[in-house]
C-alpha cells in the first residue's frame, strides 16, 4: 500500500528504469486526486511512472506530477483518455524533480505512540490500535481526515490517499504506513 | 480590527464571512455553528476566549468550505482581493488554506496598495504559499512546527512534504533551522517555533525560549498548534508587540493545557476552555517578557 512513494524513495533521485534524464515527461493534472488516478491507472498498465514533485517554473502549490518515460506519450494519453482523465501539461524533464518525503519519528507516549512524517502526526493507542488523534499539517483537508479517522483502528481506518486531496492527505497516508508497519513488525 | 481567515471541512459550506462569536456548541460566524475541534475554528475560539482577557471586540472571519480541492480557499481568496481595499484591519491571521502562489501574490498586493498595511500572521497552509512565494519577509509572523520550521529552512521545499531529508526534522535542531531560514529569508519578521521547547525568534535572532509548563500529551493534539496562533493573533491585536506576544501566547497555551490535564486521545476544546484562566495567570506575571519588543 502506497508502494509508488516507498519504491520511489528507495530509488533515490534515479529516473524510471525504461528511461534516461532526457527522455523523462511529466505529466500535470488539476489536482493531487486526479494524479494518484492516473498515478494507479498507468502503473496497472506496466509502465515505469512515479510521482514526484513538480519543476519550480509549473509550481502553483500544493501540486505533485507524475513522471513518465516521454516515448509513451501517445500511449500514456490514450490510457488516461479512456480512464476518463486529462492531463492539463505534458512537459519534458529538463532538471531534477523533488523527491517526497521518506523520514520518519516517533514518540511514545506509553499507552500511545505518535509517528510523524513531514509536517503529519498520527497518534494511536497501542492496545486497541485505535487512532486517537491526529495533528499538524497545513492543507485543508487534514481537518476532514482528522475526522474521518480518529475513533476508528488502523486497520479500519480510511486511505488518506483514496479520500484526501493534498500533499499534507498523502503524508498522513505515509503515517498511517507505518503506523501499521510498526504495529505488524 | 482583526481578521481571521481560513476553512472549515465542509464542501457545502460556501463563503461564510461575518463576525465571530461563542456558542454553546462551539462558535458563531456570520450566525452559521461551526463545532470546535481543529484546524480554523479552534483558532477562532482561542481568539475569542484569549480576546475576553484582554478586552477586545470580536475578531472578523472569513471562512470557506474545503476539503482539500480548493474551491472554498479560491471563494476566501476572492473575496479578500475584491473586499481588502474597502476594510481596515490592523491585523490578518491566515489559517488552514489551500496553497497557491498565484492567488498569494494578488492578495500581498492588494495589501502592499493598502493606505496603512495590516500586521500580517500566517500559518498552516497559507504560511506554506507564503513561503514558495519568496515574500516570507513581508509577514510580520509564522507561526511553525518543527516539521515545518525544517520546511522553511530547506529553500528548495515547495511544501514540507517535500522537505529534503538532509534536513532533520530534530527539535534539538531548532536553532539551526531557525537561522537557515532567515539566512535563505525563507521566514517572516518574528518566528514562533511550537514544539516541547517553543522558540520565539526575530529578524535572525532567538530572543526567547519557553519550557514550561511541559505538557507532552499536547503535541499529539489535533488544535494545540492553532490554538497557539489564535491566542497570539489576539494578543498583537490588543497591541502587545509581536515577539512578546509569541512568549506570552506559548505561556498561555502551555498553562492552558496543564489546567485541562488531558491524555493523547484528548481534544483541544478542553484546552480553550480554560485560555481566560490560563492567560490571566501568565499576564499577571508578565513583568519579564514586557520589555521584549520586535
Amino acid at each position: 500500500m502506497f508502494g509508488w512513494l516507498k519504491r520511489g524513495a528507495s530509488r533515490g533521485g534515479e529516473a524510471p528504469p525504461a528511461a534516461t534524464a532526457a527522455e523523462r515527461g511529466i505529466l500535470v493534472f488539476e489536482n493531487t486526486s486526479e494524479v494518484i488516478r492516473a498515478e494507479q491507472r498507468l502503473r496497472d498498465s506496466g509502465r515505469p511512472v512515479r510521482v514526484m514533485g513538480p519543476p519550480p517554473e509549473i509550481r502553483t502549490g500544493c501540486d505533485l506530477v507524475i513522471e513518465f518515460p516521454l516515448i509513451e506519450e501517445l500511449a500514456v494519453r490514450r490510457l488516461l483518455e479512456e480512464a476518463g482523465l486529462q492531463p492539463l501539461q505534458v512537459v519534458p524533464v529538463s532538471g531534477p524533480l523533488l523527491k517526497p518525503v521518506d523520514l520518519f519519528q516517533v514518540k511514545d507516549f506509553g499507552d500511545f505512540l505518535m509517528i510523524r512524517a513531514a509536517n503529519m502526526k498520527l497518534t494511536f493507542e497501542k492496545e486497541t490500535r485505535r487512532i486517537v488523534n491526529v495533528s499538524g499539517g497545513g492543507c485543508p483537508d487534514v481537518p476532514y481526515l482528522a475526522r474521518e479517522l480518529v475513533g476508528k483502528t488502523l486497520e479500519q481506518a480510511p486511505e488518506p490517499r483514496r479520500i484526501g486531496h493534498t500533499l499534507c492527505g498523502y503524508a498522513l497516508q505515509l503515517a498511517l504506513e507505518e503506523s501499521r508497519r510498526r504495529c505488524s513488525s | 480590527m482583526l481578521l481571521l481567515i481560513g476553512t472549515v471541512p465542509d464542501p457545502d459550506c460556501g463563503l461564510v464571512a461575518g463576525e465571530a462569536a461563542p456558542d454553546p456548541a462551539g462558535i458563531r460566524v456570520g450566525g452559521v455553528r461551526f463545532p470546535v475541534t481543529r484546524g480554523t475554528p479552534a483558532l477562532i475560539a482561542a481568539c475569542l476566549a484569549a480576546g475576553r482577557v484582554l478586552g477586545s471586540p470580536p475578531p472578523a472571519v472569513v471562512l470557506g468550505g474545503d476539503i482539500g480541492l480548493g474551491g472554498g480557499s479560491r471563494l476566501v481568496y476572492r473575496h479578500l482581493v475584491e473586499t481588502l481595499p474597502r476594510a481596515a484591519f490592523s491585523v490578518l491571521t491566515f489559517h488552514y488554506l489551500q496553497p497557491d502562489v498565484d492567488w498569494h501574490n494578488r492578495i500581498l498586493l492588494t495589501l502592499e496598495g493598502l493606505p496603512r498595511r495590516p500586521q500580517l500572521i500566517a500559518d498552516a497552509g497559507y504560511m506554506y504559499a507564503a513561503k514558495m512565494s519568496g515574500e516570507a519577509e513581508r509577514y510580520d509572523l509564522f507561526t511553525p512546527d518543527a516539521g515545518e520550521l525544517a520546511f522553511l529552512a530547506d529553500e528548495q521545499a515547495p511544501h514540507p512534504f517535500y522537505t529534503r531529508g538532509f534536513i532533520l526534522h530534530e527539535e534539538q535542531k531548532v536553532p539551526e533551522l531557525i537561522a537557515r531560514a532567515f539566512r535563505h529569508k525563507n521566514a517572516a519578521r518574528c518566528l514562533l517555533v511550537k514544539g516541547r521547547v517553543d522558540f520565539v525568534a526575530c529578524e535572525g535572532r532567538i530572543l526567547e525560549t519557553v519550557a514550561d509548563p511541559c505538557v507532552a500529551a499536547l503535541e499529539p493534539i489535533g488544535g494545540t498548534g492553532d490554538s497557539l496562533t489564535g491566542i497570539v493573533s489576539a494578543l498583537v491585536h490588543a497591541g502587545w508587540p509581536v515577539a512578546a506576544s509569541c512568549g506570552i501566547a506559548a505561556r498561555a497555551n502551555r498553562e492552558a493545557g496543564r489546567l485541562a490535564d488531558p491524555s493523547p486521545r484528548s481534544g483541544v476544546e478542553a484546552l480553550i476552555a480554560r485560555i481566560p484562566e490560563a492567560l490571566r495567570r501568565v499576564l499577571d506575571s508578565a513583568a519579564p517578557v514586557r520589555h521584549i519588543q520586535d
